[in-house]
C-alpha cells in the first residue's frame, strides 16, 4: 500500500493550461522520479488555485499548504530538491493563496441533507479506488449476490424514488414495466441533457461523482433486464462527458462493468452519447431519437418508452440525480431513505439557487422544506436587503411565485397546484427591481428559439406570444394583448405533444396571475413599474446631487453626458442606450431612473 | 489494476482505499517531523526518513502526518525527530537512525509510550 506523505495539486485550470501547466505536471513526475519520491509525493489535477493570469502555472503542496506560482518547467527541479529533499519552503514563486471557495457549492448550511452531492470535492472522480473507499459499488454486489430483479424493483417502489427530471414518476413502477415489456434486448438510458438555463447539478455529479451514476445505471439493468446503458450528455459539458468516459474505462478494468460482473453472469456496459445543442432534446422521446440518429423531435405516448424505446425496444430512462439515488438506497437502506422528505416524495432533492439571492449555488435539502426556509434560512435572503417579489422555480417553464407562495412546502404537486413545476431543480429569486413582464418575455425568448418546430400551436404560437410580449415592453401593448396571451396560452398548453410547449406559456400565465398590474401599468400607462424595460425608462441626473466629477460622463458608451468640471451633467435622453453603466459609476447617487 | 472478481475482492479493495484516502483528512492525527536541513541530510535523515515510511506501510498505520522541516537548530543531535500524539506534547528525539526510528514508531506511536532514552530536550 502506498503511504503518500505530501499531496500535490496542479492547476489545470484552461488559462494554466496556455501557459504550460500540462509541460510542468509532466517535469514535476519526472522530477519527483528522478529524486525516488514517486511513492512518497501524490501528484493530482485540480481546478483553479490562484489567479491563473498572474500566477499560472501554479501548484499547491500539501500539508504545508505552500503555493508556488509561476512556474517553467525549468523552476520545477529546484522546488522538488528544496522542498521535498531538503524540506525547506522555497520562498520564491510563492505566493500565499486566499480562501479557497468553491462559487458553485460551498459547504452544507445547517438545514441542508447532502445526500446526492456528498462526495463532490471529497472524492477524486477520475479515481475509481477513492468511489470504493467511501462505500462505492457496494449496492451492486448486494444487489447481485442476495437480491432478485423483483425484488430490487419493489425496494425502489417502497423507496418511493420520484423521477428527479421534473416529471416526478415514480421510479420503482418505471422500472417495473419495463422490466415487464416482452421484448429484448433491453435498453438503460440515462438523461444528462440538463437544458434548464442555470441548473448545473447534474453537472457537478457527473463531473464530480460519476461512479454514482453508472452503479445506479447498472442495479437498475439487473432489475429491468437490460444489459446496454447510455448515457446522453449534452455537448456543452465538455467535462462531464470526459469524466464519464474515464470513470467508465476504470469500471471496465475494474470488471465492475463488463461480462460477469462480479461473477454474477450479469454483463452490462455503458456508453456516453453526446448532444448537440438542442434544448429539446431533454425530452425523453425526442433524446431516444437523437441517440438513433434522427432529428431530436418528440413523439406521441403511448406507447412510453418502457414497451418501445430506443429501436423500439423496451427503454428505461431516467435522470441523472434519480440514478444517483439508487446505490444510496440500496446501501444505507429503507429506513434512512425514508425518513427524509414528504409524504408523497422521499429523499432530498439538489436545487441550483440563482438570482438575486445572498448565496447561490448549489444545495440540496429534503422535500417537504418550505420555499421560505430555502431562500431565507440557506440562501441567505436577499442581496443588498432588498424586497423579495417572486421566486421562479422549474426552469424556463416553471411558474413565478409571490411572496404569498412562500410558505409552500416544496413538492410536486404543492408546486403544481400554486401553478409552477418542479422541473430539474433550478431556483430563480427575483428581487423588487425586477420586472415581471420582462421575466416572461425572457423566457419565452428561450423556449421560443428552441421549440423543435413539428406541433403549430407551439412553434408559431411562442412566436406570437413573444412578439406581443416585446411590444409590451417596448410600450406599445394595448388593451386587447391580455386576452389574446391569455388564449395563446391555452391553446398552447392543449396542442403541444411535448413539455416544451405544455410549459412554455407557464410564465407568462403565472405573471399574468400575480403581476397583472405590471402588465397593465405597461400597456395603459406606458410605464415599467420595476424601472427594467429600456424602451420606458429614462435616466436623469439630480442637479442637488451631481457634483461635477464627470466619472459618469467618461464611461457612458455613446458620450451621452455633457457638463463641465464642477457643474452638474445633463444627460441627452435621445442618445441615452439606458444601459446604467452612469448609474453604477457614480459615487453621489445622483443618476435616478423615471 | 486489481481486476475484482468477487465480493472478496471489492471488499479489501475498499479497506485499502479507505485507508488511503483517510490520509488526505489532517485532523486529529499524529504527527511526525524528521528534521532534513542539510546538516540532517548530511547525518542520514533521508534514511531515517524512510525507515519511518516503511513502518507506517508495513504496519498499516494510519492517522500520521509525515513532514519534514528545515535545520530543527539543534546542535549536534541530528537526525532529529519530533512526534506529537493528537492532544499530547510534542516529543523531540535525537540521534535517529533507521533502527531507533522503529521503535519509537513500534512503541510510541503505535503503543503510546516515549522511548526516553532517545528523547532529548528540545
Amino acid at each position: 500500500m502506498t503511504y503518500y506523505r505530501s499531496t500535490v495539486l496542479v492547476s489545470m485550470d484552461p488559462v494554466c493550461i496556455d501557459k504550460g501547466a500540462l509541460d510542468v505536471k509532466e517535469e514535476l513526475i519526472k522530477e519527483l522520479a528522478k529524486q525516488n519520491l514517486t511513492g512518497e509525493v501524490q501528484v493530482l489535477d485540480c481546478p483553479r488555485l490562484g489567479d491563473p493570469d498572474r500566477e499560472g502555472p501554479d501548484i499547491l503542496v500539501y500539508p504545508e499548504g505552500s503555493h508556488y506560482i509561476q512556474l517553467t518547467t525549468e523552476t520545477v527541479g529546484p522546488i522538488v530538491m528544496e522542498h521535498f529533499i531538503k524540506g525547506r519552503e522555497l520562498q520564491q514563486h510563492n505566493s500565499k493563496l486566499p480562501d479557497l471557495t468553491d462559487e458553485e457549492i460551498s459547504d452544507p448550511k445547517e438545514k441542508e441533507i447532502r445526500v446526492i452531492l456528498e462526495n463532490i470535492g471529497e472524492i477524486d472522480p477520475r479515481n475509481i479506488e477513492e468511489y470504493i473507499a467511501v462505500d462505492g459499488y457496494q449496492a451492486l454486489a448486494k444487489v447481485l449476490d442476495e437480491m432478485s430483479p423483483e425484488e430490487v424493483i419493489q425496494i425502489i417502489l417502497d423507496s418511493k424514488l420520484r423521477g428527479r427530471g421534473g416529471a416526478g414518476f415514480p421510479t420503482g413502477l418505471k422500472w417495473k414495466f419495463a422490466r415487464q415489456a416482452p421484448n429484448t434486448p433491453k435498453f438503460m438510458v440515462c438523461n444528462a441533457d440538463e437544458g434548464d438555463p442555470g441548473a448545473f447539478m447534474n453537472r457537478k455529479v457527473l463531473e464530480g461523482d460519476p461512479h454514482s451514476v453508472i452503479e445506479g445505471m447498472a442495479i437498475g439493468a439487473y432489475a429491468v433486464g437490460a444489459n446496454q446503458g447510455y448515457v446522453y450528455c449534452r455537448a456543452e459539458y465538455p467535462i462531464a462527458v470526459s469524466t464519464l468516459n474515464i470513470a467508465i474505462e476504470q469500471a471496465r478494468e475494474y470488471g465492475l462493468l463488463g461480462k460477469n460482473i462480479l461473477g454474477s453472469g450479469f454483463d452490462f456496459d455503458v456508453e456516453v452519447r453526446m448532444g448537440a445543442g438542442a434544448f429539446v432534446c431533454g425530452e425523453e422521446t425526442a433524446l431516444l431519437a437523437s441517440i438513433e440518429g434522427s432529428r431530436g423531435e418528440p413523439r406521441v405516448r403511448p406507447p412510453f418508452p418502457a414497451s418501445k424505446g430506443l429501436w423500439a425496444k423496451p427503454t428505461n430512462i431516467n435522470n441523472v440525480e434519480t440514478y444517483a439515488n439508487v446505490p444510496k438506497i440500496i446501501h444505507r437502506g429503507l429506513e434512512w431513505y425514508t425518513s427524509m422528505g414528504s409524504e408523497k416524495s422521499k429523499g432530498t432533492k439538489t436545487f441550483a439557487l440563482a438570482g438575486d439571492v445572498a448565496h447561490t449555488g448549489l444545495i440540496e435539502v429534503p422535500f417537504g422544506m418550505t420555499l421560505r426556509e430555502i431562500i431565507y434560512d440557506i440562501g441567505g435572503g436577499i442581496k443588498g436587503g432588498k424586497a423579495f417579489k417572486a421566486v421562479q422555480t422549474g426552469g424556463p417553464m416553471g411558474g413565478c411565485l409571490p411572496a404569498s407562495n412562500l410558505d409552500l412546502e416544496v413538492d410536486y404537486e404543492t408546486l403544481g397546484a400554486a401553478g409552477s413545476i418542479m422541473g430539474s431543480g433550478g431556483m430563480i429569486v427575483m428581487d423588487e427591481e425586477t420586472c415581471m413582464v420582462d421575466i416572461a418575455r425572457f423566457f419565452m425568448e428561450f423556449t421560443q428559439d428552441e421549440s423543435c418546430g413539428k406541433c403549430v400551436p407551439c412553434r408559431v404560437g411562442t412566436r406570437r406570444i413573444l412578439e406581443i410580449l416585446e411590444r409590451i415592453c417596448a410600450g406599445k401593448g394595448v388593451p386587447e394583448d391580455i386576452p389574446l396571451l391569455r388564449q395563446l396560452c391555452d391553446e398552447i398548453i392543449q396542442d403541444s405533444l411535448c413539455g416544451l410547449g405544455q410549459g412554455a406559456p407557464n410564465p407568462v400565465i403565472s405573471t399574468m396571475k400575480h403581476f397583472m398590474d405590471e402588465y397593465e401599468a405597461h400597456i395603459y400607462e406606458k410605464r415599467c413599474p420595476a424601472k427594467v424595460c429600456r424602451s420606458l425608462i429614462t435616466f436623469e441626473i439630480l442637479a442637488d446631487k451631481c457634483t461635477g466629477c464627470t466619472v459618469c460622463a467618461r464611461n457612458c458608451p455613446v458620450n451621452a453626458i455633457s457638463g463641465e468640471r464642477k457643474q452638474t451633467h445633463v444627460i441627452d435622453t435621445e442618445l441615452c442606450i439606458r444601459c446604467g453603466i452612469c448609474k453604477q459609476v457614480c459615487n453621489f447617487d445622483a443618476v435616478v431612473i423615471n | 489494476m486489481p481486476t475484482i472478481k468477487t465480493i472478496d475482492d471489492l471488499e479489501r479493495l475498499r479497506e485499502k482505499a479507505k485507508k488511503v484516502k483517510e490520509m488526505r483528512d489532517q485532523t486529529g492525527k499524529t504527527q511526525i517531523v524528521v528534521g532534513m536541513g542539510t546538516v540532517g541530510i548530511a547525518a542520514g535523515a533521508r534514511e531515517t526518513l524512510k525507515a519511518i515510511l516503511t513502518n507506517i506501510e508495513e504496519k498499516h498505520l494510519s492517522d500520521i502526518i509525515l513532514r519534514q522541516t528545515a535545520n530543527i537548530g539543534l546542535v549536534g543531535q541530528d537526525p532529529v525527530v519530533q512526534v506529537t500524539l493528537p492532544g499530547a506534547e510534542t516529543v523531540t528525539y535525537g540521534k535517529i537512525t533507521p533502527a531507533m526510528a522503529t521503535r519509537i514508531m513500534e512503541e510510541h506511536v503505535v503503543q503510546g509510550n516515549i522511548v526516553q532514552e532517545f528523547q532529548i530536550d528540545a
